[in-house]
C-alpha cells in the first residue's frame, strides 16, 4: 500500500469564475468578498483575521512596542530562492526583530494590477502562509485594492509588523562603543545577485539563490546568550556597506573590517566578478549584522552558529575611535581602503 | 577597463548560427559567444568580456609563469639576493 | 575561482612587493593606462604598499571617460524617440552629457535598457520587430570584436531594426600622444592585458623602440600587477626598453586573429575625439560604408548638437596623468560621485571616482 505524504500535496487553486484579477475584485463588493474568502482567508486565517473587521483588536500587555512598515515592489515577482510573498513576510519580521522584539502580528495590504493571473496571486499567498508559519506570526488584518492595467507593476505588497521589545534590551545604531566587535550572520550578496542574474536579458543560465528568511529565531538565541547587543540590523538595500556606514555615522565612531573574514558564496562571487559588482553593496534578505561588546562576542557567536541561519556567522571587524563616521577595510594584502556609501544602485559594468 | 573574468566552459552549442557556450564561474553559469575561440573544448578555461570569450587560458603557461614567479622569488631570497643578484638587506 | 585566486595570494604579493623594494634605487614614474588596472590598484591599496620612489600615474584607459560628449548627447536624443529601444552597457548610463544622461532620459520616459552583451541587443531587435533597437557600442579594442559580431549577426538574420551608435578608441595612438607630449614624465608603462588579449603586443614594439620606454603587458589581479611592475622596474633599473608579457596565460604576441579580422571587416580606423584630450589621429573606429544601414549615426540624422562641458572639470588633465584627482579644485566639492562634473568621476574606474571611493584617509 503506497503511503501518502500530505507534504507533497500542492494546494489547489481555489475555484473562481475569473482567471485574472478584475477591477471589481478591489471595489468592495461581492467579488472582493469572494477574493478574501476564497484566496486570503484559507491562507492567513486566524481567529482575529476571520472576524473580518476593519481593524484587528489584539491583547497587548505593557511594555514597549516595536512597529515597522515596508513596501515590496520586487520585479520579477518570482526569483530563485523565493518570491515577493517571502520578502513581504520575512522583511517585515526582520525589521521588527532587529530591535530585539519578538514579532507578533502583521498587517498586509495588496495593490494588484488588473489582469494579474489568479494563479500568480495564489502562489504568492502560499509563500506568505509558509513564511508566516515559519516565523510564528499571524496576519491579522489586510486590505486589497485593484488598479487599472499599467498603473502598478503586477503586484505591490505593504506589510506592517508589531512586536514586543523585551525589558532591558536597548538596541540602536547610536550605541556602538570603541572595542565592540562586528559580527555578520552569514554570506553576503546572495539576494541581490539572485535578482540581478534572473533578470531578463542578462544571459545567466544558472541561478544564485536568494537568502530570504525570518531571523527572529536567530535573534532570540543571540539575546539569550547576551542581552547587551549594542546594534543590530539586516543589511538590505545598499548592502553591508550601507548598514555599517549608518552605524558609524550614528554612533560617531569608526569601523575597521577584515576583508578576508567576510563570507561570500563562490557562485555569488562568480556572478559579482562577471558583472563587476562589489558584494559589499548588494542587498541581503536573510542576514544580520550585530555589534556587541568584545567580552560577549564569543558567546554570541557560538549561539549564532548553533542556529541554522547562523552557521557561517563570523566576526568581521571592530569599532574604533579613529576615522569617525568612516568604514575602513583592511585588505588581504594589509592595505587599507574606505568602504563608502554607494551612490545609487550598482550597475553591471564591462569596464 | 575591459572587465574580463576567467571561467570554465561546461557546454558548447549553436544558437542562431553562432557558436555559443555555457561558462561556469564557481557555480554561476553564463551564456557566452565562443566564435572567437572556436578551438576551445569543454573543460577549458577562457577569459570572457561582455559576453564574448576572447582567449583560451593556457593552463600550462599559467602554471609555469606562476610557478616561475614563486620559484624566482623563493630562490633568490634563499640565496640572500634580489632578482638582480644584489645582496638582500636584512 | 581558478585563474583568479592564485593571483590574489597575499603571501606571493608580499614577496613581490619585497622584491620591488629591493631593486628600486631611484624614483620612477610608471603609468598604468587601463582603468581596470587603476581600479585594481586602488581597491587592493597597492599604491599604499609600493615604495615611495615608485609613482603610479593613471592614464586614459577608461573608454567610458573618453567617450565624446557629442556621443552622449546623440544617444540621449535618439533614446528619446518613441520608436527606439536604446540598449547600453551599465557603465554608460550615468555619464553626464551636456545637459542629460541616459539615466535621466530613462526617468523622463525613454526606453533605455541595460545589457551585459551586445548580442542581447540583437535579441531585443529580433523580439521587437516594430521597434528600432540602437546599441551604444563603446569601448577599446577588447569590446570592438563583440560589437562587430553583433552587427554582423543582425545583418545575417536580416534584421532591419538594429543599429550601433559606435564610439571605439584605440590604445597605442593614445600612448604615442602621451609620450610625444612635452610635459610627459612617464618612464614605463603597464599595457592593458585584455586589449592585448585581442590585439597581441606587436603594436607596442615600435613605441618602446622609438620612445625608449619599457612596456609590460599586465593582467589585473594583485599578483599580476605587482609582477608587471617588477618587470618594468627591472628594465628601468637596467636601462632596457622592451615589450614584455606578464599576462602570458591570456596574451600572445599575435593576439586573437579571428577577432582582429572581424573588427577589420566591420570597422575602419579614423581620427577621433577623446573627451578631455582632443583629437588623436587614427585613434578610433568607425563603421564601414557597406554597413551604413547598421550605423545609428547615419540612420538617425541627429542635428549637430552644441556641446557644453563644465568649465571646472579637469578630467582631461587627469586622463593624461598631468594631475592627480585630488589636485583638481572641484574634487570632492562641486564634483562628487553623486554630482559628477566629468566622466572620470562617474565611471566606476575613472581615476577621480576611484580616488574618491578608496582614498579619503
Amino acid at each position: 500500500m503506497t503511503t501518502l505524504n500530505p507534504e507533497n500535496f500542492s494546494c489547489p487553486l481555489p475555484l473562481t469564475e475569473y482567471e485574472t484579477i478584475q477591477l471589481a475584485h478591489g471595489s468592495g463588493g461581492r467579488l472582493s468578498a469572494e477574493l478574501v474568502s476564497r484566496f486570503f482567508l484559507p491562507r492567513f486565517g486566524n481567529e482575529t483575521l476571520n472576524r473580518l473587521e476593519d481593524q484587528a483588536v489584539v491583547d497587548f500587555s505593557q511594555g514597549r512596542l516595536a512597529l515597522t512598515t515596508d513596501s515590496f515592489v520586487v520585479d520579477p515577482l518570482f526569483f530563485p530562492g523565493g518570491d515577493i510573498g517571502d520578502l513581504a513576510i520575512n522583511g517585515t519580521v526582520n525589521d521588527v526583530c532587529m530591535s530585539g522584539a519578538a514579532p507578533l502580528y502583521l498587517a498586509a495590504a495588496f495593490i494588484i494590477e488588473e489582469g494579474l493571473p489568479m494563479a500568480t496571486l495564489h502562489r504568492v499567498l502560499l509563500s506568505m502562509e509558509k513564511a508566516a508559519k515559519a516565523a510564528g506570526v499571524q496576519i491579522v488584518t489586510g486590505d486589497t485594492k485593484v488598479v487599472n492595467r499599467g498603473c502598478c507593476d503586477k503586484l505591490f505588497i505593504t506589510t506592517t509588523g508589531v512586536g514586543r521589545v523585551p525589558q532591558g534590551v536597548n538596541i540602536s545604531a547610536a550605541n556602538l562603543k570603541c572595542g565592540d566587535k562586528v559580527i555578520l550572520s552569514g554570506s553576503i550578496a546572495d539576494h541581490g545577485m539572485a535578482i540581478l542574474t534572473s533578470r531578463e536579458g542578462l544571459s545567466f543560465e544558472s541561478r544564485v539563490q536568494s537568502d530570504t528568511a525570518s531571523l527572529n529565531g536567530l535573534v532570540e538565541k543571540m539575546l539569550n546568550a547576551s542581552p547587551s547587543i549594542h546594534a543590530m540590523r539586516d543589511p538590505t538595500r545598499g548592502g553591508l556597506a550601507t548598514t555599517l556606514n549608518e552605524f558609524a555615522a550614528s554612533s560617531r565612531v569608526g569601523i575597521v573590517l577584515e576583508e578576508s573574514a567576510i563570507p561570500v558564496r563562490p557562485a555569488v562571487r562568480g556572478a559579482c566578478e562577471v558583472l563587476g559588482i562589489d558584494p559589499m553593496y548588494v542587498a541581503n534578505e536573510g542576514k544580520l549584522v550585530a555589534v556587541v561588546p568584545a567580552e560577549v562576542a564569543d558567546k554570541v557567536l557560538a549561539a549564532m552558529r548553533s542556529h541554522p541561519l547562523g552557521r557561517e556567522a563570523a566576526v568581521i571587524g571592530e569599532v574604533v575611535g579613529d576615522n569617525q563616521g568612516l568604514v575602513v577595510m583592511r585588505t588581504a594584502l594589509g592595505a587599507q581602503r574606505i568602504v563608502d556609501m554607494p551612490v545609487g544602485e550598482q550597475l553591471p559594468r564591462i569596464c | 577597463m575591459c572587465l574580463a573574468i576567467p571561467g570554465k566552459v561546461v557546454e558548447i552549442f549553436q544558437e542562431n548560427g553562432l557558436l555559443m557556450g555555457h561558462v561556469d564561474y564557481s557555480g554561476t553559469v553564463n551564456k557566452v559567444c565562443l566564435e572567437y575561440v572556436p578551438e576551445i573544448a569543454v573543460g577549458q578555461y577562457t577569459v570572457v568580456h561582455a559576453g564574448f570569450a576572447l582567449s583560451v587560458l593556457d593552463e600550462e603557461e599559467a602554471q609555469q609563469s606562476f610557478a616561475a614567479w614563486r620559484e624566482l622569488v623563493d630562490a633568490v631570497a634563499a640565496q640572500g639576493t634580489d632578482v638582480f643578484g644584489n645582496p638582500l638587506e636584512k | 575561482m581558478k585563474f583568479v585566486d592564485e593571483y590574489r595570494d597575499p603571501a606571493l604579493a608580499r614577496r613581490l612587493l619585497d622584491q620591488i623594494r629591493q631593486i628600486v634605487t631611484r624614483p620612477w614614474v610608471i603609468m598604468e593606462i587601463c582603468g581596470g588596472h587603476t581600479h585594481a590598484i586602488m581597491k587592493n591599496g597597492l599604491d599604499q604598499l609600493l615604495p615611495v620612489q615608485v609613482e603610479l600615474v593613471h592614464g586614459p584607459g577608461c573608454p567610458v571617460c573618453v567617450t565624446p560628449v557629442e556621443i552622449i548627447d546623440r544617444a540621449v536624443a535618439i533614446a528619446a524617440r518613441p520608436e527606439v529601444i536604446f540598449a547600453s552597457f551599465g557603465d554608460m548610463l550615468r555619464v553626464p552629457g551636456s545637459s542629460s544622461s541616459l539615466f535621466m532620459a530613462k526617468s523622463a520616459g525613454a526606453d533605455v535598457r541595460m545589457v551585459y552583451s551586445p548580442l542581447e541587443a540583437v535579441t531585443l531587435a529580433r523580439q521587437n520587430p516594430d521597434r528600432e533597437v540602437v546599441f551604444l557600442a563603446v569601448g577599446f579594442e577588447t569590446t570592438a570584436p563583440g560589437n562587430a559580431m553583433a552587427l554582423l549577426q543582425a545583418k545575417r538574420e536580416g534584421l532591419t531594426n538594429f543599429s550601433l551608435l559606435a564610439s571605439h578608441v584605440l590604445v597605442p595612438p593614445a600612448i604615442r600622444a602621451l609620450l610625444s607630449s612635452p610635459g610627459n614624465r612617464v618612464q614605463g608603462y603597464l599595457a592593458p592585458g585584455h586589449v592585448c588579449t585581442v590585439m597581441g603586443w606587436r603594436e607596442y614594439e615600435p613605441l618602446a623602440e622609438e620612445f625608449r620606454v619599457p612596456i609590460v603587458v599586465t593582467g589585473f589581479e594583485p599578483v599580476d600587477i605587482l609582477a608587471g611592475l617588477l618587470m618594468v622596474l627591472r628594465q628601468l633599473e637596467a636601462g632596457r626598453h622592451e615589450v614584455e608579457n606578464q599576462y602570458g596565460r591570456s596574451v600572445s604576441r599575435e593576439g586573437n586573429q579571428a577577432a582582429q579580422r572581424i573588427v577589420d571587416e566591420v570597422f575602419a580606423v579614423s581620427d577621433k575625439v577623446w573627451r578631455g584630450i582632443g583629437v588623436l589621429p587614427a585613434s578610433g573606429l568607425v563603421i564601414r560604408n557597406q554597413f551604413a544601414l547598421y550605423d545609428a549615426e547615419r540612420k538617425f540624422g541627429v542635428k549637430t548638437i552644441s556641446v557644453q562641458e563644465s568649465g571646472l572639470c579637469r578630467s582631461g588633465d587627469v586622463l593624461q596623468g598631468l594631475i592627480k584627482p585630488e589636485s583638481c579644485p572641484a574634487f570632492g566639492r562641486e564634483c562628487t560621485p553623486e554630482h559628477p562634473l566629468g566622466a572620470t568621476m562617474v565611471s566606476g574606474e575613472g581615476a577621480c571616482a576611484a580616488y574618491f571611493k578608496y582614498h579619503r584617509i
